[in-house]
């Protein structure tokens, strides 16, 4: 029911408030000297060279699309993780735990390949 | 009088929330508090004992030292990003208990300010929510040390999510519910008592599930997004004042509710040892309340276990390298997750054949 989730989204919006709030003091409250070098970048002491908007190691973007593709694999088996012992009740278990064998063997070779790849070999 | 109720019946919700809101606050200066204290007594010093007795007012004086300083945001910060990483981050750590079950209530129903159906999967979904407040931390910043802070964060927490949400798939073939309520009484078993906790039905599925927390929650031996001699201060490098501040509050937020998400998952929730034997006792004799509150208590006494146990963790074993943290995600807890899954799956199937479940 989508009324059960009514607690839950004011809850968030108290947070929120409660975040804001947090924020808004410690704007009034603190004090306000504003300097160059206070609001530069901290590189250790040194003037900032360059800029922090640089490219970055592809590695990232791999780990975030392996995860992509594991994490709605995985979401896959939730519907059948909930209603498993309830197939087994009414004899149709084992079937479906073949099927789910079958797609983790799938999800498996995925990960080896990627593994036997070097995509999660970071040195 | 019928005003009055109907004035009640309007505001005991926001009052509630209210008050779980404070009750989490209270909390995190409290971890703060042990923190300092059990790290002190491990490395043998005292620790904080000047502000109020034994030093119990420290974190309060650290909020308000935190709220009188500076609030500085660099000439080359996104402004508005920089200011909505903490928010973000705060209001993920403090609106995950809203669909926990802090109790039974006699009537046998959920102790929760909202008892949704899909519980598990909401704690999941808003816990995934906070890398968002890391990666923008980082990003937002401008700052080299934040943005690799950030990433390396990213990267971390995205990993241990995937073997997390397989362990929690082993508990949910068990439990058959994706509520947390269903799934504490799930483990809740009248002649076996703890020892159907799922921490002895699934001990892989605990280890697994503990570690993927610990990771999640960005502590050491994970503590690599804030390495101090590498990176600084790691994503929260640029944060001064009360945005830092809001950062240390969400992150021993965070502590808490693994300690509850673990506690609920595995160690039997709100369940007392043995409770079947003696809850008949309470309900008969009218002290339902009583019993519930028992509970209550004896759930907090579990996350505070879990808590310490996280700080003893962080105090004791030294950090990760980054390839170690990953080969360890990737390359060996989710396979064992995945196979832990099978391996409930054919205990719950073999169970069945022989009619014991």
């Amino acid at each position: 029911m989508l009324t059960d989730f009514v607690p839950l989204f004011l809850m968030i919006a108290m947070a929120l408030g409660l975040a804001m709030s947090l924020l808004k003091l410690a704007e009034w409250l603190g004090p306000k000297r504003p300097r160059a070098i206070k609001a530069s970048a901290y590189e250790s002491g040194m003037d900032p060279v360059g800029t922090a908007r640089d490219r970055y190691s592809v590695k990232f973007y791999l780990v975030g699309m392996i995860f992509i593709v594991f994490d709605v694999e995985i979401v896959f088996m939730y519907p059948w993780a909930v209603s498993f012992r309830h197939f087994l009740a009414n004899g149709g278990g084992l079937g479906s735990l073949a099927v789910i064998s079958v797609f983790v063997v799938i999800l498996l070779v995925g990960l080896l390949y990627d593994i036997k790849k070097g995509g999660l070999d970071w040195d | 009088m019928a005003t009055l109720q109907a004035i009640w019946e309007f505001i005991d919700l926001p009052l509630v929330i209210f008050g779980m809101l404070n009750g989490f606050l209270i909390t995190a200066s409290l971890l703060v508090y042990a923190e300092r204290k059990v790290s002190a007594y491990i490395q043998e010093r005292n620790g904080p004992d000047r502000v109020g007795p034994v030093g119990l007012l420290q974190p309060f004086a650290d909020v308000f030292k935190l709220i009188f300083k500076e609030d500085i945001v660099p000439t080359k910060a996104t402004g508005f990003i920089h200011s909505l990483a903490p928010t973000l981050m705060v209001i993920i750590a403090m609106s995950t208990g809203a669909v926990i079950p802090w109790a039974r209530t006699p009537s046998g129903e959920a102790l929760a300010v909202a008892d949704v159906g899909v519980s598990l999967l909401v704690v999941l979904a808003m816990t995934s929510i906070s890398v968002y407040g890391v990666t923008l931390a980082g990003w937002s910043s401008n700052s080299k040390y934040s943005l690799l802070g950030g990433l390396r964060s990213s990267a971390q927490m995205i990993s241990y999510e995937l073997a997390m949400g397989a362990a929690a798939i082993s508990v949910v073939v068990m439990a058959q519910s994706l509520n947390l309520f269903h799934i504490v009484e799930n483990q809740n078993h009248a002649e076996f008592g703890i020892l159907s906790w799922n921490i002895f039905r699934n001990p892989i599925g605990f280890i697994v599930f503990a570690v993927c927390a610990l990771a999640e929650t960005n502590r050491a031996p994970f503590d690599l997004p804030e390495a101090e001699q590498e990176l600084v201060g790691g994503y929260h490098t640029e944060y001064s004042g009360m945005k830092f501040g809001m950062f240390f509050l969400a992150e021993y937020v965070n502590l808490w509710v693994a300690g509850i998400f673990i506690s609920t998952m595995f160690l039997g929730g709100y369940l007392l040892p043995w409770e079947g034997l003696y809850s008949g006792w309470f309900l008969e004799n009218g002290l339902g309340g009583l019993f519930t509150f028992l509970q209550v208590l004896c759930f907090l006494a579990k996350v505070a276990f879990i808590a310490f146990c996280f700080i003893w963790i962080r105090w004791t074993i030294p950090r990760f390298k980054y390839n170690q943290l990953m080969n360890l995600g990737w390359k060996y807890l989710l396979p064992i997750s995945i196979a832990n899954i099978m391996l409930i799956a054919l205990i719950v199937v073999v169970f069945n054949q022989f009619g014991w479940a």
